[in-house]
């Protein structure tokens, strides 16, 4: 008979372990940057850095082609050298390249706009950096290529942008139409 | 080809495992077994096979045949040879060969080195093993096949992740699996031992060689990865209570449990049903680690793909085979001689059991804090993170009772001891050790509570261990695995209460003061890799009597573009030097971590010499 409770008991745990376990497998438990999604989270919400109202990316996807999020900081050394890049690309009338700040200093953003010129129509920033990283960055600086009609992901470029991703970034653009 | 080469030859594999499987129970209802014949080519012919595959695939990654979905995936035209190589298993799909690699080879050498045992007992433990090989076999051939075909042929891959191009991560997975996959044969047999009635000495003398294999890999595999985690994860320590690490600590403290109750059993005739829990057990850990770590269930550098369909394939195994051993246990557990030999409280028996108690205890903690917070997470929604001082609270007060009863267990006698002779000997080393950790303690300033009985009781296990070595007539393995534990502890205390670490950021040129240090920024270069590009770093650290040159890197792998920090650490006997650098803030700073971890080498020295113990018992045994 005991014997008979203890098979019982055991059998149950295993059982009740099992079904647990399954539960949890279904729950994403991952934090990490998911590099080869071509979703976005459109819902993603942030203040503006002029301003203190706060928006979402759907808002800021305009009725251009494309959108370029860029991932910068006034602190990061590469977001320098790949400012002209993005100062370039603005004059394209077929995007609009929206600035995320992340994890930065408002008056060191705000000189580094005013020292290199202002390549974005919109910023926003991202302080803690948490809300960059479920968006699925890497790390900055981060250049991120959306089709606003598909609302996917055309192209992601870890790392600051040069002469090479540039050329490709272009034909990316002329070629998708 | 070698893609069609690799999946037929695990199709015949597949083929082999349930003709074996239908053939032995047969077998076993005949009066007179034999498994020379059939059985045994089958085996041979499905061991060939998986080797055939496992080549196959290391060649499709060498050569970089990018037909291969799983060599464009994790390789690189660019990648050096030997992480050509290593990464063959440093993916889910080739991991998970090799596993099964593992597990038919190591039946072919059970097969061939277990002649002069029963043969009822040996066909039960294939047929066991056979159930474990097919369970690994659909699960590659149907969710993880490492043989898919890639059309039209990329030109290039996508590369390895550049922190898995380690030396010591290249062999860590298949050290660490060695280990996991040989407790699978403990598990076969101990049910085949137990469903033919054959728990007895021989079986303990059989089995005793396998349980020192499994642990004697899990050991190693342990440390490499601890290795790795302490030089190229740049976070300056070597354990960090990570579920993935927990995994791999929990089999090892059941197999740790499970030598020495079949040490027992071997010796004495008692402790059966309780070494074949163990066994059970010890399996059900390993497996259930490689649930925990490949279906994604963890968050974890370790995880490679998170494919649903993986875990639960795995998870349905698992509990399928937990359960099948359960039943099992409970239907022949009578079976089982009931040995009503007299024990007293002052013997070897009792000692081990302590040793197994606390060795329970230790994994009881480790699996809570590891499960729990997975359990929470679906029953509460809660999520909950175990760190590190969850297990430092319940294992150190347990530590204190246990190195002493490790001081003094292994010297007593079978069957019956007599307490008066903890001699006046051990009473010196006592009072030696009081003394010197109090002088010692006191002269660092260190007030916890808990710390002074601690230190005594790992001061006094290290005298009697090294002592111990004058005595001849027990055996030297025991002693060095001993001796090496008890360095192992010393070290990771004197370890922990001497690390001294500092971190500030700095730019070329700066200058810092730390304790009665000067650590000077020197130089900045760029270096080119064959895969990557680096900043390396120059930094003079200078004391009164030396200085010493620290070149810490940052590298930026190219394919998959990833950037890592290499620390440079400059080991001597008793301390390490240990600095990373990373790229932070504002114009030409860097944050820079420098640590000074003192004995940190003769953690990696002790755990070695644990293994050292483990490796000389098997060779000499066989002499």
């Amino acid at each position: 008979m005991i014997k008979n409770i203890k098979l019982i008991a055991l059998v149950f745990l295993v059982i009740l372990s099992f079904f647990t376990l399954l539960k949890g497998l279904n729950k994403t438990n991952n934090y990490s940057p998911d590099l080869n999604s071509s979703k976005i989270d459109f819902n993603f919400k942030a203040k503006f850095l002029y301003s203190n109202e706060e928006t979402t990316l759907n808002e800021l996807v305009d009725d251009k082609d494309f959108t370029i999020i860029n991932i910068w900081a006034s602190w990061c050394l590469p977001c320098r050298d790949e400012h002209p890049f993005l100062l370039n690309l603005n004059s394209s009338n077929k995007l609009n390249i929206i600035g995320i700040n992340y994890k930065d200093n408002e008056i060191n953003a705000k000189k580094f706009i005013k020292e290199l010129g202002n390549p974005y129509s919109k910023i926003i920033v991202d302080p803690s950096g948490v809300n960059s990283i479920e968006l699925g960055a890497y790390g900055v600086p981060e250049t991120i290529l959306i089709n606003n009609k598909s609302r996917t992901i055309l192209k992601k470029y870890i790392g600051p942008l040069d002469d090479q991703k540039f050329a490709e970034l272009k034909m990316l653009i002329k070629n998708e139409n | 080809m070698l893609n069609q080469i690799g999946n037929y030859s695990l199709y015949i594999a597949l083929l082999s495992s349930i003709l074996i499987i239908i053939q032995s129970p047969i077998l076993l209802n005949r009066t007179n077994v034999n498994i020379s014949g059939k059985i045994f080519s089958l085996i041979s012919i499905q061991s060939l096979m998986i080797i055939i595959s496992f080549i196959a695939l290391i060649a499709a990654f060498i050569t970089s045949d990018f037909s291969n979905e799983t060599v464009y995936n994790n390789s690189h035209t660019t990648k050096p040879f030997f992480y050509k190589v290593s990464g063959t298993w440093g993916n889910h799909e080739g991991s998970l060969l090799l596993w099964l690699l593992v597990l038919t080879i190591f039946l072919f050498i059970f097969t061939i080195t277990s002649k002069n045992l029963s043969s009822k007992y040996r066909i039960l433990t294939l047929f066991f093993q056979e159930i474990i090989i097919l369970g690994f076999l659909l699960f590659i051939l149907f969710t993880s096949n490492p043989f898919t075909n890639l059309f039209p042929i990329p030109n290039e891959g996508t590369g390895l992740n550049p922190i898995l191009q380690d030396p010591a991560l290249a062999i860590h997975p298949p050290i660490l699996y060695l280990g996991y996959v040989g407790t699978s044969i403990i598990f076969s047999s101990s049910l085949g031992a137990l469903i033919s009635g054959s728990v007895n000495k021989t079986w303990a003398k059989h089995i005793k060689n396998w349980v020192l294999i499994s642990w004697i890999f899990l050991s190693i595999g342990i440390l490499l990865g601890s290795i790795w985690a302490y030089y190229e994860l740049g976070w300056g320590g070597f354990w960090f209570w990570d579920p993935v690490e927990n995994v791999s600590l929990m089999p090892w403290f059941c197999l740790t449990a499970l030598f020495h109750t079949i040490l027992i059993l071997e010796k004495r005739e008692i402790f059966h049903s309780w070494a074949v829990i163990l066994s059970i057990t010890t399996f059900s850990l390993s497996m259930s680690g490689t649930f925990l770590v490949r279906s994604g269930i963890l968050n974890s550098i370790h995880t490679f793909a998170n494919d649903p369909s993986r875990g639960v394939f795995i998870l349905c195994f698992l509990f399928i085979l937990i359960t099948l051993s359960i039943f099992i246990y409970f239907f022949y557990q009578n079976k089982i001689k009931n040995n009503s030999v007299k024990t007293y409280l002052v013997s070897k028996e009792t000692a081990v059991l302590m040793n197994n108690l606390f060795m329970m205890f230790f994994l009881s903690v480790v699996l809570i804090g590891t499960v729990y917070p997975i359990f929470l997470e679906v029953v509460n929604n809660d999520k909950i993170s175990v760190g590190p001082p969850f297990y430092h609270k319940l294992i150190v007060p347990f530590m204190i009772p246990f190195l002493f009863f490790m001081a003094i267990g292994p010297n007593l006698k079978w069957i019956k001891d007599k307490i008066t002779k903890i001699n006046s000997q051990q009473l010196l080393f006592f009072i030696i050790s009081i003394i010197i950790c109090y002088i010692f303690l006191k002269k660092i300033e260190v007030s916890y509570l808990l710390s002074l009985p601690l230190f005594i009781a790992s001061f006094f296990l290290f005298l009697v261990t090294i002592k111990d070595f004058s005595i001849k007539k027990t055996n030297l393995s025991q002693k060095i695995s001993h001796f090496g534990f008890s360095l192992f502890i010393l070290s990771v205390l004197v370890n922990g209460v001497l690390a001294k670490e500092y971190s500030s950021n700095m730019k070329v040129g700066d200058e810092r003061k730390f304790l009665n240090k000067i650590i000077k920024f020197e130089s900045l270069k760029t270096n080119e890799g064959k895969n990557y590009q680096s900043l390396e770093a120059n930094f003079k650290i200078t004391d009164k009597n030396n200085s010493i040159n620290l070149k810490p890197e940052i590298r930026v792998y190219d394919q998959p573009q990833t950037i890592t920090s290499e620390a440079d650490i400059e080991s001597t006997l008793f301390s390490d030097n240990f600095l990373v650098f990373n790229i932070l803030k504002n114009d030409g700073f860097y944050n820079v971590r420098y640590q000074i971890k003192p004995f940190m080498i003769w953690i990696w020295i002790s755990v070695i010499l644990i293994s050292f113990g483990g490796i000389l018992s098997i060779v000499k045994k066989n002499d």
